[in-house]
């Protein structure tokens, strides 16, 4: 503490001649009105400052920040709905997309399948009647073989006939082919 | 270390850490009526400058995304409404304001006594006796007004047994009465008391053995008073909303 020797009442009870403080400055009751009226008049300042601009003013910046966010969440929310419904018809689309494929390659099968049987049994159509004709020329060619070979054996068993000095009658020889033959 | 102090003290090392406190005219060096502008005026009226800058002039752009004073000012405003309407509970947020302007003014008068050099309004009993007093008559007044005699309950503990009732109404009502001494006593002291010291600790600093130690425990204390600025503000409000609870709800 400031322990000059003191001079009395030069410059007050509070204060010695050198500018020092008599022990403690906050007990000096000489500046007490003076502090107390600057005081009064900072603290009805500062209560009108806060009370009629502040304080509303940051309370409205804080509600409408408030406001923004709820309204941004809503909007994200919606969004987010939009999305999922995006997707959901999306997913619907691809299905339908699939089904639709599906439905058109069985569609198409089909009628490959049913072009190709129509093919299948013309062929077997033509393959029939071809294999009877062949058929019936074989037997015709088997049929003309046997009178040919009927033919040369009546005239080889008349020329060998001939050829023993016989007499080579005809009609004999014939019969007589005949019955071998069918023997 | 003592012997260097004793040393030093006949010749220039004098100690005058309250005169840092001491009331002084703003123009020529007259007596101090109770109209002088004097240091106190001076850093009263910077203590509403800094009010106005914190609260008005950081939100004046209205940011939906703040800037960083604008920030601050939320900050100080969701700090303060949140504790009255923790202690007091809805009905108590029409007096925000009011104590809103007590902590507004503490903390930045504190702050600014924190400027090397400056004058600390918050450490005289001339300012903070008239602010707890404020709160008390506030307190007292609102009491009897919200609650009629039903404030008085307020001394009379209901809960404990009928004989002690006599003696706890007794120690109640001192206690009630010392509110203003402790919650002016404890703002203007806490604050003296650390000025005092760091003036104290920059008084070694013109013997150089120890002046680095004493900027050093300079250094210290400064830290320690800027927790003791905010602290302190943050108590005085606290204690308010807890006094302004007691005239709401005066039911213990």
């Amino acid at each position: 503490m400031a322990t000059e020797p003191i001079s009395e009442e030069v410059v007050g009870t509070c204060v010695d001649s050198h500018g020092s403080a008599i022990g403690m400055p906050q007990l000096c009751f000489d500046w007490f009105p003076n502090q107390v009226f600057w005081l009064v008049i900072t603290l009805v300042v500062i209560f009108l400052v806060l009370s009629r601009v502040a304080l509303p003013r940051i309370a409205a910046i804080l509600a409408e920040r408030q406001g923004t966010i709820t309204n941004d969440l809503a909007a994200a929310e919606d969004l987010k709905a939009k999305a999922v419904e995006a997707e959901e018809a999306y997913n619907k689309a691809l299905a339908d997309a699939r089904a639709e494929a599906q439905r058109i390659a069985a569609e198409a099968r089909a009628e490959i399948q049913s072009g190709l049987d129509d093919a299948i049994a013309l062929a077997d159509a033509e393959i029939a009647a071809k294999a009877a004709e062949s058929e019936k020329a074989i037997a015709d060619i088997r049929a003309s073989a046997l009178d040919s070979i009927q033919v040369v054996a009546k005239d080889t068993a008349a020329e060998l006939v001939t050829a023993l000095g016989g007499e080579a009658d005809a009609d004999a020889v014939s019969g007589a082919v005949d019955a071998q033959m069918k023997g | 270390m003592a012997s260097e102090t004793t040393a030093a003290e006949g010749s220039s090392l004098v100690f005058h850490p309250m005169d840092q406190f001491i009331v002084k005219p703003l123009f020529g060096d007259g007596a101090i009526a109770w109209y002088t502008p004097t240091n106190v005026t001076l850093w009263l009226f910077l203590a509403i400058a800094a009010v106005f800058a914190l609260l008005v002039l950081s939100t004046s752009k209205r940011a939906i995304v703040p800037t960083r004073m604008q920030s601050v000012a939320e900050l100080a405003y969701g700090f303060v409404y949140k504790m009255l309407e923790d202690i007091c509970g809805k009905d108590g947020v029409k007096y925000f304001p009011y104590v809103m302007t007590l902590f507004m003014f503490i903390v930045c008068a504190n702050f600014l006594g924190l400027i090397p050099t400056s004058f600390t309004t918050t450490s005289h009993f001339a300012v903070t006796i008239p602010l707890a007093l404020a709160v008390f008559l506030t307190v007292t007044i609102l009491g009897f007004v919200k609650n009629g005699a039903a404030f008085l309950g307020l001394f009379w503990v209901s809960s404990a047994p009928l004989a002690l009732r006599p003696v706890l109404a007794i120690i109640e009502l001192i206690s009630y009465f010392v509110r203003p001494v402790s919650h002016s006593i404890r703002l203007a002291g806490n604050v003296m008391a650390g000025h005092a010291v760091i003036k104290v600790f920059a008084g070694f600093a013109a013997i150089a053995v120890i002046s680095p130690v004493s900027v050093l425990a300079i250094t210290a204390m400064y830290g320690l008073e800027v927790l003791v600025a905010f602290i302190q503000a943050y108590v005085f409000t606290i204690l308010t909303c807890v006094y302004l609870k007691d005239a709401l709800h005066p039911s213990h």
